[in-house]
């Protein structure tokens, strides 16, 4: 089923922004992790390494900050300046994860923005590409 | 019922290789994580384990795997290009993509039954050309830059017995391909160098308060207001002052979308349509092969009605570049 159009509403945002963002970024470094470690994600961490990223939500008004070592990845603070800041609503983020909308095509109609280190931002969308969720059991997921 | 072209469709990884092949696709082009093709990405393409297993794939539901090898082998350092040929016959491929003239002879020599096919970036637009590429290398296919009429394609069809390929779907390159140099202008490295026209090292986007900015080396290219599309950061698809006005000099970024001359191209005789977009994700390989498959086997069953659908549009029409799509120099009316 595709992700339905939708914006959170600006109460839904004031709510979240109240909330750490700590939380939601612990869930996806660890996520993260999980997937590496089982080796669904082929991350080449030497081009990751001593890098920082930030996923910020528009929407949600929420920033997720995190940071790759040699071996894995870490939660980092909201305060660090990212290597690369990638931005969008949440919806858009689902379809991108869901394989529903390919990043280029949220990229031209400007619902994605990339900032910084376009290298390291195509090194890590052409990792989530590469990621064959054939091999997982989040397969039922990502069907077409 | 005619024999309809083959589908040819890109693969930057292993689920963008199944994508192709479980929407329909009859081929996959793919190349190997180095500069040996014009796709060379950071993190993009495929090492010998993710290969070995996509041309699995591809042998197990019945389609072709080609491997495209068609940037330039700089002079004294041609052992890498040699290497990934020696590899795709190693790896059985159904075909290899060159442009480089000493890559074709090696190839022609070392591995005779390995099939040949003359990239896009070999540049070859009359059919003297390539009857010579069939004479000297035994090349089986030939690839067309996209700057042909389609008279010009019928006239090259009618006067050489290699297969013919042209382009269908995606981002539109105005150059005459193979002969661009202009990204090394602002950067050192061209497509055929080095396999890219844009590297994502010399790339930034900044926000500027009212909207972005594209920088090429630190050169803006591009200046894009707040709901503007955008586009890839190329000099070619840039926007310039030009005595005093600011706009598109060479070309605006647009897509290249042949479904409405379909029946056109089958009658022409073309033996297979190209998808561009190998640094695309899997859900545009999925969305494009999957509006094609269906156009392609409809204008097959019959051209008088054929019709292009609003749903084969929409998907493609969402995915383009500059989301505008364009017959490009196909449909010239004039000679």
């Amino acid at each position: 089923m595709p992700v339905p159009d939708f914006t959170l509403p600006p109460f839904g945002r004031r709510w979240l922004q109240r909330l750490p963002a700590t939380p939601p970024a612990w869930l996806l470094v660890h996520s993260l992790n999980q997937l590496q470690k089982r080796q669904v994600l082929a991350a080449d961490m030497s081009l990751l390494s001593g890098k920082t990223f930030a996923v910020e939500i528009c929407d949600a008004g929420l920033t997720l900050t995190f940071r790759a070592d040699d071996e894995r990845f870490h939660t980092g603070n909201s305060g660090d300046a990212p290597d690369l800041r990638l931005a969008a609503n949440l919806a858009d983020f689902l379809r991108l994860m869901l394989r529903e909308e390919d990043p280029d095509t949220l990229f031209f109609s400007r619902r994605l923005r990339i900032e910084g280190d376009t290298e390291l931002g195509l090194i890590v969308k052409n990792l989530l590409d590469s990621v064959d969720w054939d091999s997982t059991p989040l397969r039922r997921f990502m069907q077409h | 019922m005619q024999r309809l072209p083959e589908l040819i469709c890109p693969a930057g990884s292993l689920p963008a290789l199944k994508a192709a092949i479980d929407n329909g696709a009859d081929a996959v082009y793919l190349g190997l994580k180095n500069d040996t093709n014009a796709r060379n990405f950071a993190g993009l393409n495929f090492d010998h384990r993710s290969a070995s297993e996509g041309i699995r794939y591809a042998r197990d539901h019945k389609r072709k795997v080609l491997m495209a090898i068609n940037t330039y082998a700089r002079g004294g350092d041609s052992l890498r290009w040699r290497a990934a040929i020696d590899e795709a016959a190693a790896l059985g491929v159904d075909a290899v993509i060159l442009a480089d003239l000493g890559l074709l002879a090696y190839a022609h020599e070392r591995h005779p039954a390995l099939r040949l096919h003359l990239s896009v970036q070999g540049s070859a637009t009359n059919y003297e050309a390539i009857n010579l590429a069939q004479s000297l290398f035994g090349v089986q296919r030939a690839v067309l830059p996209r700057v042909l009429t389609l008279d010009q394609v019928r006239h090259v069809i009618a006067n050489t017995s290699v297969e013919i390929e042209v382009f269908g779907f995606g981002s539109l390159c105005v150059m005459v391909e193979g002969r661009c140099l202009l990204s090394s202008y602002a950067t050192g490295e061209s497509p055929n160098s080095h396999g890219v026209c844009s590297p994502a090292r010399f790339v930034r986007w900044e926000d500027n308060g009212q909207g972005m900015d594209a920088r090429l080396n630190h050169i803006l290219i591009d200046r894009y207001g707040a709901s503007e599309t955008a586009g890839y950061p190329t000099l070619c698809k840039g926007r310039f002052e030009v005595e005093g006005h600011t706009d598109y000099v060479l070309e605006q970024p647009s897509s290249l979308n042949v479904l409405a001359m379909l029946p056109q191209l089958l009658d022409a005789g073309v033996a297979a349509i190209k998808v561009e977009g190998r640094q695309r994700s899997p859900a545009y390989v999925a969305q494009v092969t999957r509006a094609l498959r269906e156009a392609l086997d409809q204008a097959g069953q019959s051209a008088q009605r054929f019709s292009v659908k609003p749903a084969w549009q929409q998907a493609l029409a969402k995915v383009s570049e500059g989301q505008q799509v364009t017959l490009g120099a196909y449909d010239r009316p004039w000679k």
